[in-house]
């Protein structure tokens, strides 16, 4: 592998890009950056040779600019394989720029390697059913890995280049950016999760569920409905194929039944302990420990005797 | 105002079985992705408001002419497929430069062109960004929220931390996420009109269109292995008792 090109639009998810350029064999780690001086300088600082961008026509939120700044950069860098961040930007940008690359392109990777000299890249596919292993045929290539699939390269030994590209005419203006709620809990990172799921009666129990998690020392998380249907947690919190994909040491999940969606996000964890009122609920398939009862009264118990 | 919505064939994932590792796809009934419904009624609702059109895009295998109605009987008006067993299981480069072509052929125009955020079955949100890049359209994906106006629309793009407003030039591209609207179940009524809406069904030949290889290989498509204790429990203490002893709990 001779060089690879990496651009994220966040610095922690480049520098875990600059990790998975590494561990292909890249000879030369190459990032683009976007009008981003402070970008460029962690970049460099952890080693990847930068080609700086500064022009105000690409804006971050008209996709087909970033795309076309990014694949005349590839151009500039002559370099074949370019790697991007698998979250919502990433994967938009992806299949544009791998179109005008006239690459073949492979999105939401979550593990990467080198085998029998093919880039392997595995994914979830059948909405998390099954994990395929896919490799990319063209020369050019287009690959959005996962967050946190790789740690955050440091380095040294980096450069910094400005480059000129054109853009063509804005066709897109953005009017208003909004912060999402704040909730910041970070699920993915947490050893223990208490997750429910629609068994929970109501919003009125969750300090239940709040107070058991925090004496497992972990965090509350759910199932998709929990939080896009009935609203009771945010976004954030949401386990599976649209939400995240958790490993903790231990995850207990409270009335959920286990469709496929959900489990993508929980299989990795060590220990699963699944609390169903359903004893042929499907996720007591994937559980470790199986109890069949009502999820309140299980909590309320555990509550009282932890 | 011409609304298109492109929607994927799938096997109903909710069926699927696994055996040796294996999908087993036998006796799946096959339905329309869940988030191309979304994008179905997005079109739906905007047609209720201002007068618009709404044809739904596929390109598949023959049995797209039965799942179709599905999309017909929730409010699209008519339907353009592309059919070709060659299509079925298409590559997603593969489907865009399809989806492209009929785009460019159809006689209305289309000024808003709808996608799912990602399909049900492979879920790599690249076909809506491709056929944006082959048409040279603006894209704007992710969308929690569409408003059309004059030649533009307003959309609101749901990302991870924070939600961008913007406002894009039509024609366009967007692609919307499952949150943006509850599909509605359609009446009786509908079910039955949907068999006799305009269907336009045709060959990819007739796109003036050689099918380009796939430019993605797949090598193995496993359910992942499971090894799990599946001791059941039959009380709360039982369970605190295992958990300690595993020193997952009390220490
Ligand atoms: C494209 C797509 C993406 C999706 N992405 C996700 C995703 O990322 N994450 C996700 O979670 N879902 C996702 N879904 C939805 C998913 O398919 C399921 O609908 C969802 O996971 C079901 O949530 P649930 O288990 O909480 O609810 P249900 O399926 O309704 O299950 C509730 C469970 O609670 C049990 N129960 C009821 N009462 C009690 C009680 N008193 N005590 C104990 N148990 C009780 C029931 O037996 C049942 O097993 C997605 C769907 C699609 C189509
Ligand atoms: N064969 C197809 N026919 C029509 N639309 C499709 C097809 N495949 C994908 N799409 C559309 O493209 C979106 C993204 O698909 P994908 O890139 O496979 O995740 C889907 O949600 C559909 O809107």
């Amino acid at each position: 592998m001779t060089a690879i090109l990496i651009y994220s639009d966040q610095d922690n998810f480049a520098l875990e890009l600059v990790t998975a350029a590494r561990s292909l064999g890249a000879a030369e780690v190459k990032a683009v950056t976007i009008n981003n001086e402070e970008q460029a300088q962690v970049l460099a600082n952890a080693g990847a040779q930068v080609l700086k961008i500064d022009n105000e026509a690409v804006v971050s939120a008209d996709v087909a600019a970033v795309a076309a700044a990014v694949a005349q950069a590839a151009e500039k860098a002559g370099t074949d394989t370019v790697l991007l961040t698998s979250n919502r930007r990433g994967k938009e940008l992806a299949g544009r720029l791998a179109q005008i690359m006239g690459a073949g392109c492979l999105t939401d990777v979550s593990s990467i390697k080198i085998e029998d000299g093919q880039i392997k890249c595995q994914r979830n596919a059948l909405g998390g059913a099954t994990v395929a292993v896919q490799t990319i045929t063209t020369d050019k290539k287009v690959i959005a890995v996962m967050p946190r699939t790789f740690e955050a390269a440091t380095g040294a030994g980096g450069s910094m280049e400005a480059i000129q590209v054109n853009i063509p005419a804005a066709t897109i203006k953005l009017l208003e950016v909004k912060a999402k709620s704040g909730d910041d809990v970070d699920i993915e990172a947490a050893e223990v999760i208490v997750a429910v799921g629609q068994g929970l009666n109501d919003a009125g129990q969750l300090p239940m569920i709040e107070q058991l998690a925090k004496k497992l020392g972990g965090e509350v998380a759910c199932s998709k409905p929990v939080a896009t249907d009935k609203k009771w947690l945010s976004e954030e919190r949401i386990i599976g194929l649209s939400g995240k994909n958790c490993k903790p040491k231990l995850a207990v999940l409270l009335g959920i039944s286990g469709q496929v969606q959900f489990t993508v996000g929980i299989r990795d964890a060590k220990t699963i302990v699944s609390v169903n009122t359903d004893e042929n609920a499907s996720i007591n398939t994937m559980a470790d420990y199986i109890l069949v009862a009502d999820l309140h009264q299980a909590v309320a118990d555990m509550n009282g005797k932890l | 105002m011409n609304i298109v919505v492109a929607m994927k064939q799938i096997p109903d994932l909710q069926q699927i079985r696994i055996r040796n590792r294996q999908p087993v796809f036998e006796d799946v009934p096959l339905t329309l992705g869940p988030i191309d419904k979304n994008a179905l009624e997005a079109a739906v609702a905007i047609k209720e408001q201002l007068e618009a059109q709404v044809t739904v895009l596929s390109a598949g295998d023959e049995n797209v002419e039965d799942t179709v109605k599905e999309a017909l009987a929730a409010g699209a008006d008519q339907c353009y497929l592309v059919l070709d067993d060659a299509l079925k299981n298409a590559e997603s480069s593969v489907t865009a430069e399809v989806l492209a072509a009929a785009l460019k052929q159809m006689e209305d125009k289309p000024d808003l062109i709808l996608f799912g955020e990602g399909s049900g079955d492979n879920y790599s949100g690249q076909v809506g960004s491709r056929v944006a890049a082959i048409l040279d359209l603006p894209q704007v994906g992710y969308a929690s929220a569409i408003e059309v106006g004059e030649g533009k629309a307003v959309v609101t793009r749901s990302l991870e931390n924070c939600e961008e407003v913007v406002e894009v030039t039509l024609p366009a591209v967007v692609t919307v996420i499952a949150g943006i609207n509850e599909p509605r179940i359609p009446s009786v009524s509908q079910i039955l009109k949907a068999g006799r809406k305009p269907k336009e069904i045709v060959e990819p030949d007739e796109l003036n269109l050689d099918l380009e290889n796939a430019k993605t290989d797949t090598l193995s498509n496993l359910a992942p292995e499971t090894q799990r204790k599946r001791v059941v429990v039959k009380s709360v203490d039982e369970l605190i008792q295992a958990l300690t002893s595993e020193a997952l709990i009390g220490r």
